[in-house]
């Protein structure tokens, strides 16, 4: 069973800077599946994190085709992009990006508020979250008294809570030393097994090994995607909860 | 709608938070809100505080009265050097006046001195003493707490007898004993024969009867002034406010032939009128509601955009957050709600403690004035900090809704 969840066709991005043109994006056609592990690779400068942000419906294409789990967002308003983002699209980014005054457990809770979820089962399912990814014992602490391991384990779980459609997590080891960042990979190593699909930008190949298909991005244009033989599958503990 | 409120409720919480986290800039930005939720509400209950007590004082002199005068209560076109030269009102006057008045129920002469008034080791100075006749009592609405109104017989004959008003007889007499003792002006012996009910008024100061004593006119001219050093008023009653009009042209028409005033001459005394009272107070009320609202609108305003420029800094400062917010699928109206109730919230809380120095400061006009602070004004002031609060939280709150999420992503 493939069922498509990403399917771009002729995307560009083109920003307007002065009397130039940059072409982030020149022309990207694209299909991603349920349940894939898809690193997107390439130079700083090349298109990933424009990439990812079409994606992820932060931002719209200046043409091209976009059909998120089969239904075109190419023509949609900001609030319904907004709704797509909340129930369906889970980030993770390089700089975490919590609410600094917000303990674990609220930043996690969040996503959950905005689709109107009533407070003791949101905070119930926020706490189910932490406990996936680790951090049952820090609910109550602010960004600033965990460490960056830590801190990108509240995003990742704040990007399940909703139980989304994909994962998108852009150069998530960027901030972390490698070990941190090696069990950050083995966390989305985990939920992919799971059955979470997840998007990974990074520009360091051997976090790009993690996944099973990487996608080569150069000046806005794909370069290659190759399914990958040479997949490190995580071994050892496993960082999830059964 | 559920939604809604859920959202709203959300809004609260967020902005609680960062109210919270920026207190002492919260609370000097809502210094004008402060400054003006304090000045509307001191300034209603002031002015409901001096409407009470003028319509008391008012109301304790008697609506349906004329004061005939040298004077004018409002010299509207008169020029205070024609006043002053106007003839005294005489006794003579008087009589002619009653003689010849049909109207009236009744008349009566005035004539105030201020003197000590003293009995044993109490004492009151400066007092207004108010020499009339014993038609006087019948001019006004005074009633007793003791005793009654010296009588025709006292009156005519000069008699040594006088009425306290209640502050007069509470400072002489604490005990209360007032009836039938002696008090003393200058020297002379004077028998306490009426104590009057208390009028409770403060606006009408030394003129409020608490304040004043009452005697035989004949005995002040004896022994206080002289009939001649300076004019008389006549106190004149009409049986209704319906006839006040009627009463008023009769006294025109009756002191003019007194006076012996040929057609083209003009009035050289005034006919007062409570009436006109009311409305110069009036007119003063409006005075202090006019530059009251000034104040108001102008610290409201000035409040109003610090707020606005404090939101539109919190909204710059979280950029960040507002694009994190956005990424987990905050909508625009969610944000513009975040904003708008936390702009609000600050506003509600200048506005309540604005409404704080308000009840401080309505405790020390109580001090003066019989007056508390109107349930109407708690409300006004909590609908204007309310309002304000959106109106400033409008447009940053809208800069912050239509944020590119991407870019306010990428501020740091
Ligand atoms: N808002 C923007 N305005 C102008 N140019 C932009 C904007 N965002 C990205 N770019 C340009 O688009 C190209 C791709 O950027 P980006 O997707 O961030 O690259 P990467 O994530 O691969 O480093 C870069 O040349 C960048 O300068
Ligand atoms: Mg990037």
């Amino acid at each position: 069973m493939n069922i498509n969840i990403i399917n771009i066709e002729r995307v560009a991005k083109i920003y307007q800077v002065g009397s130039e043109e940059v072409h982030a994006l020149a022309d990207v056609s694209l299909k991603i599946n349920e349940n894939e592990y898809v690193a997107i690779m390439g130079p700083s400068g090349s298109g990933k994190s424009t990439l990812m942000n079409i994606l992820g419906c932060l931002d719209t294409p200046t043409r091209g085709l976009y059909e998120f789990t089969g239904v075109s967002v190419s023509n949609m308003s900001d609030n319904e992009l907004a709704e797509i983002r909340n129930k369906k699209i889970g980030f993770v980014f390089q700089t975490f990006n919590l609410l600094p005054r917000s303990d674990a457990l609220h930043n996690v809770e969040l996503p959950l508020i905005y689709a109107g979820m009533p407070n003791a089962k949101r905070k119930e399912r926020a706490r189910l979250a932490l406990e996936k990814v680790g951090l049952a014992d820090r609910v109550d602490h602010k960004p600033n008294e965990l460490s960056g391991g830590q801190r990108q384990r509240v995003a990742i779980a704040r990007a399940l809570v909703t139980d989304p459609a994909i994962i998108l997590a852009d150069e998530p080891t960027g901030n972390l030393d490698t070990k941190t960042g090696e069990d950050i990979m083995t966390l989305f190593a985990e939920l992919n097994k799971q059955g979470n699909t997840i998007i990974l930008v990074t520009h360091e190949e051997y976090i790009a090994k993690h996944a099973e298909r990487i996608i080569r991005i150069r000046d806005g244009l794909i370069e290659s995607d190759t399914r990958i033989s040479g997949r490190i599958i995580p071994n050892g503990d496993s960082m999830l909860a059964p | 709608m559920k939604n809604y409120l859920f959202e709203i409720k959300e809004g609260l919480l967020i902005s609680l938070k960062a109210i919270r986290a920026n207190k002492v800039r919260s609370v000097l930005t809502t210094l004008g809100i402060i400054i003006g939720v304090w000045a509307v509400v001191t300034m209603s209950t002031a002015i409901k505080g001096i409407d009470i007590s003028f319509q008391e004082g008012v109301s304790s002199l008697g609506s349906d009265n004329l004061y005939i005068d040298k004077w004018s209560w409002f010299n509207n076109d008169i020029p205070w050097w024609e006043l002053r030269n106007r003839k005294n009102l005489t006794m003579e006057e008087f009589r002619k006046y009653k003689e010849a008045a049909k109207l009236p129920l009744a008349v009566a002469p005035t004539m105030g001195t201020r003197q000590t008034i003293k009995y044993e080791e109490n004492s009151v100075d400066f007092l207004i003493i108010l020499g009339t006749n014993a038609d006087y009592i019948k001019t006004t609405n005074l009633d007793f707490s003791d005793g009654r109104f010296f009588n025709e017989l006292e009156s005519a004959g000069s008699r040594n007898v006088i009425v306290l008003g209640s502050e007069i007889a509470k400072k002489l007499f604490p005990r209360g004993d007032a009836v039938d003792n002696y008090i003393k002006i200058k020297g002379r012996k004077l028998k306490v024969v009426g104590v009057l009910k208390e009028q409770g008024s403060w606006v009408m100061g030394d003129f409020n009867p608490d304040n004043q004593a009452f005697i035989p006119i004949g005995f002040l001219f004896k022994y206080f002034t002289r009939e001649n050093w300076g004019t008389i008023t006549i106190n004149v009653r009409a049986p209704n406010s319906q006839s006040i009009e009627a009463v008023k042209e009769e006294a025109i028409g009756i002191m003019r032939r007194v006076r012996g005033l040929k057609y083209d001459e003009i009035n050289d005394f005034s006919v007062n009128q409570q009436e006109g009272l009311l409305g110069e107070i009036d007119k003063s009320v409006g005075v202090i509601q006019v530059a009251g609202f000034f104040i108001t609108g102008l610290s409201l305003f000035v409040g109003a955009i610090g707020i606005m420029n404090i939101m539109f800094v919190s909204v710059k400062e979280r950029t960040k957050e507002i694009g994190i917010r956005k990424a987990i699928g905050a909508k625009k109206r969610t944000i513009l709600g975040q904003f708008i109730s936390e702009s609000a919230i600050i506003c509600l809380l200048g506005g309540f403690i604005g409404l704080l120095f308000a009840m401080l400061t309505a405790l020390i006009i109580n001090q003066f004035l019989p007056t508390v602070i109107q349930a109407d004004s708690v409300i006004l002031a909590i609908v204007i900090s309310l309002l304000t609060g959106v109106f400033s939280g409008l447009a940053p709150a809208y800069t912050a809704a239509k944020m590119d999420p991407v870019d306010a992503l990428r501020y740091e």
